[in-house]
């Protein structure tokens, strides 16, 4: 039965191990933060962390994470994460959501993007804009996000 | 998202339509669910004794003879802590209702906003469109139709408070005031909605309430969070999809390949030895059509059931619809006058000093909103309950009472919040939730006695047809050198989008569906002839997000644009020449866009162009001003300045939010692949990869600057969509020479 670390807790599952971490979170774990979007790795809105690596879960098989750690949108917002927190503050602050479903994911991108900057380093609109590309919002919640990414790199220098 | 003309007469158009339409019932005023059944423990929903303890006895109206969307006792619930929840009779799908509603129930009731929280309704009669009497999210009318009845409720909720703290002190209602979440007396005693709440409940409604001045308003007009903006910070929001019952199963169902082709053959051996898959079910879905539904613990086993199906289907009845042969099949038809929709005496064309003739081209385009469609169904004998993001709960309500064998009044279906939308959720039969509920009967005659949501793929989604209808627009105008138009004559070739549906009898008028031509001519003085052909073709189609106004606001806009230039005008000097006497906000809008962008003052970077347009829709006028330039051939936008005009602004940070929004969605519609093309009658698009939307990097700089006004409010959800392709395509034809006639672009 493989074995699944999400958020610092052990779960084993008794599902084939080619099923999609993003399923297993949703129907098995119960995880419902994390969106289900196209099922193709094309919207991100499954974004997940996979040892700290933003990663599309609807596509990567939970045989992938064996031995790794997962993290999901509630754990790094839940407060212990302080680059998650400081993105779901500004996130709050830039009132970025409107339908909302795919903002886990973006949040997801976003923190992976400001953990991966070398401390002190203040991101462009350009390095944002590429971090975030492989997120789609169809509300076209992007001005905010932008704002919003610029936000949380700002309060975390 | 609907039309809103003549909205009055939605119901009576609906129940013309309705097979088992009783009349009787639509006029019931009572709820027949008490909304007793929405207090918790510990909280009050003010009201509840007089609407719902005579509903529940059976009784006759309450003493204040208010219709149900006037008791406060469906809106309001005050708990002890002083916490207000606010019930929304609309689907807030992004739009913002789910704040601007309490907001200006808030306003009126002096409530601590901090203390305000926000639920979805359901298909009671008490959540219906105040103004045509239905249960409709549509025609960005929520704030428009609901501002007045919001204050109201608020105004009662308030009036029962201070009733309750008069009784308490022994003093005149009159000496009371009210201030964030508490009455408060002469002497500054104070006590809070929360320790009032449940002698407010047994104090008489009002049936008439004095409003507040709105200048005194101190909530309304503020910029303002959403109220779920936490929860949808932390993957805390509960949507449709994140339904879970005990027990629920899940089903992906194979739909025809071709719109209404017959299955034929069913091979389920792999799919039923996929671990998880429970059934393989035909389940019939009338008129001799059948689906496929693979029933399982979760989606992915189910969608890997799916995957192992081999189905016959028999595709022969139907017209198997090829996009080239459909254009070409249209541009026909355009060069022929169609059915008149206006009229004008026009002199022969061709003969005047200039002349256009223009032909324009628009694709289908699917909604694909992010959250993919689903709905979750549990039902037995005595009734059945619906966890679904629709727009339309009460016609969905009907429609899966029928299926199920029920009464309309034994189904609840529960609003769940939804991740977009854009018309996608309001289909006149109901479809999505008559798939859901046919395929939940069929689990349970097939001995599944368990809820089952049914979800789709993304696949499902940009296959599953209900369009923006395929358009191509024919334009024959004469001019003079000084750019008054002679003679338009203008022909309309789509699909009606009502035609068919419940809806056909309230939106097609002599032949034409309004929501096909709305948004022509108005608000300029043009001798125009308009005319349509609505062709039958095997694609459903549906509104989507601003309706006629996607191709007719591209169509005008671009027109209006190529004659001031041809006659060596400035298009906005044009325009404002053009403006008949109603459009005042037209020119305040557009004025105000051109102030804040710096148009014709400031000089623009080399290689950059400006582009204009202004459209109403939806009552609610935005003027565009964008910069764009040219890229390796392809054009950029890089700057757009808005300027709504939406009379008052209920939430001015929500006003922002939509038009920002909808430029991006508009912005989509212009990008390489945006479209949905048929081939042998199959959707050759599937996923985002090959339908396109736009992501951050096509991003442009945006502001959106507010005309002030103190009118009653209109509507944002659409009004942002229509003016952006066309000033977008102004600039482009600036750049380029060369007018841009079809959405979305051409490439190079």
């Amino acid at each position: 039965m493989p074995t699944l670390n999400v958020n610092g807790r052990a779960h084993a599952v008794d599902i084939p191990a080619e099923t999609p971490i993003l399923w297993t979170l949703r129907d098995t774990l119960g995880l419902t933060g994390t969106k289900f979007g196209c099922g193709a790795a094309l919207c991100g809105a499954c974004t997940v962390h996979l040892d700290g690596q933003a990663i599309r879960s609807c596509i990567t098989p939970i045989s992938s994470a064996e031995g790794r750690q997962i993290t999901t949108v509630e754990a790094v917002t839940g407060g212990s994460d302080r680059v998650g927190t400081a993105v779901r503050h500004a996130w709050i602050k830039h009132d970025v959501a409107q339908c909302g479903y795919c903002q886990s994911g973006q949040i997801m991108s976003a923190t992976a993007f400001l953990k991966s900057l070398p401390k002190g380093k203040r991101p462009t609109d350009a390095d944002i804009d590429a971090a975030m590309a492989g997120n789609i919002c169809r509300c076209g919640t992007y001005a905010r996000i932008r704002a919003a990414v610029a936000d949380a790199a700002r309060a975390l220098a | 998202m609907l039309n809103h003309d003549s909205s009055s007469e939605w119901p009576k158009a609906l129940l013309q339509h309705r097979p088992d339409s009783d009349s009787q019932r639509a006029e019931e005023p009572l709820a027949r669910r008490s909304f007793l059944k929405l207090i918790g423990v510990g909280s009050f929903a003010l009201g509840a004794f007089p609407l719902g303890a005579a509903a529940q006895a059976g009784a006759t109206t309450p003493a204040a003879a208010l219709k149900p969307t006037q008791q406060p006792s469906a809106f309001v619930k005050i708990d002890r802590d002083g916490a207000v929840t606010v019930t929304i009779n609309r689907l807030d799908f992004g739009q913002g209702v789910q704040t601007g509603l309490p907001m200006i129930l808030a306003e009126e009731l002096d409530a601590d906003w901090r203390q305000v929280r926000s639920v979805h309704g359901s298909n009671d009669p008490a959540y219906v469109d105040p103004v045509s009497g239905m249960h409709i999210t549509g025609g960005s009318s929520a704030i428009r139709n609901s501002y007045t009845q919001y204050r109201e409720l608020g105004a009662r909720a308030r009036a029962m408070l201070i009733a309750a703290a008069a009784a308490r002190w022994q003093l005149d209602p009159a000496q009371l005031r009210t201030e964030s979440g508490a009455v408060i007396a002469p002497d500054s005693r104070r006590a809070s909605y929360g320790e009032l709440a449940e002698a407010a409940m047994a104090m008489p409604v009002p049936a008439t309430v004095t409003l507040k001045d709105p200048k005194t308003f101190r909530l309304i007009g503020q910029p303002t969070t959403r109220l779920d903006a936490a929860p949808k910070s932390s993957g805390g929001q509960s949507y449709g999809i994140d339904m879970r019952l005990p027990g629920q199963l899940t089903a992906v169902v194979a739909r025809p390949p071709v719109f209404g082709a017959k299955l034929v053959s069913v091979d389920d051996q792999a799919a039923l030895a996929v671990p998880g898959v429970k059934k393989v079910l035909r389940v019939p879905m009338g008129q001799g059509l059948e689906v496929v539904a693979v029933i399982a613990d979760g989606y992915w086993p189910a969608r890997q059931g799916r995957e192992a199906l081999q189905l016959g289907w028999d595709s022969r009845a139907g017209e198997k619809v090829d996009s080239t042969r459909q254009l070409a099949a249209y541009r026909a038809l355009a060069a022929k006058p169609g059915t008149v929709h206006f009229d004008a005496d026009l002199p022969s064309l061709g003969k005047g000093p200039r002349h256009i003739d223009a032909e324009y081209v628009f694709p289908y385009l699917a909604h694909a909103p992010m959250e993919p469609l689903n709905c979750t169904v549990q039902f037995d004998a005595s009734g059945a309950d619906l966890w679904v993001g629709t727009q339309f709960p009460g016609r969905d309500g009907e429609a899966a009472a029928e299926v199920l064998g029920l009464k309309p009044e034994q189904v609840r279906v529960r609003v769940q919040m939804a991740g977009g939308g854009f018309g996608r959720r309001a289909t006149g039969g109901s479809e999505l939730v008559v798939e859901a509920c046919r395929v939940a009967l069929a689990a349970r005659q097939a001995g599944l006695d368990a809820p089952v949501r049914t979800l789709w793929s993304r696949e499902d989604d940009i296959r599953g047809g209900f369009y923006r209808p395929m358009h191509v627009h024919k334009a024959r105008i004469d001019f003079d050198p000084q750019g008054k138009v002679l003679a338009w004559d203008h022909v309309i070739v789509g699909q009606s989008i009502a035609a068919g549906t419940p809806f056909e009898n309230w939106l097609v008028k002599y032949g034409v569906d309004k929501s096909t031509v709305e948004g022509m001519r108005e608000p300029y003085a043009l001798p125009m002839r308009l005319s349509v052909h609505h062709p039958r073709v095997n694609v459903p189609v549906l509104w989507w997000r601003s309706v006629g106004s996607t191709h007719t606001a591209f169509v005008m806009e671009t027109l209006i644009d190529e004659i001031a230039l041809a006659s060596r005008q400035d298009p906005v000097a044009y325009r404002m020449k053009l403006f008949g006497p109603e459009a005042e906000r037209h020119k305040a809008a557009l004025q105000l866009a051109v102030d804040k962008s710096g148009y014709g003052k400031r000089k623009l970077p080399a290689g950059r162009a400006w582009g204009v347009a202004v459209h109403e829709s939806f009552k609610t006028v935005v003027a565009y001003v964008v910069e764009a330039s040219m890229k390796a051939g392809r054009p950029v936008l890089h700057r757009i300045t808005a300027a709504v005009h939406c009379n008052l602004a209920v939430n001015p940070r929500s006003v922002e939010a939509q038009i920002q929004g909808a430029a991006v969605m508009a912005l989509t519609t212009c990008l390489p692949g945006a479209a949905i093309t048929l081939k042998d009658g199959v959707v050759e698009q599937s996923n985002f990869s090959d339908y396109p939307v736009a992501r951050i990097t096509d991003m442009p700089k945006i502001e959106v600057h507010i005309v002030p006004s103190a009118e009653p409010p209109t509507g944002l959800g659409e009004p942002g969509l229509p003016p952006l392709a066309p000033a977008f395509a102004n600039a482009v034809s600036r750049l380029t020479g060369k007018r841009v006639r079809e959405l979305p672009f051409p490439t190079a």
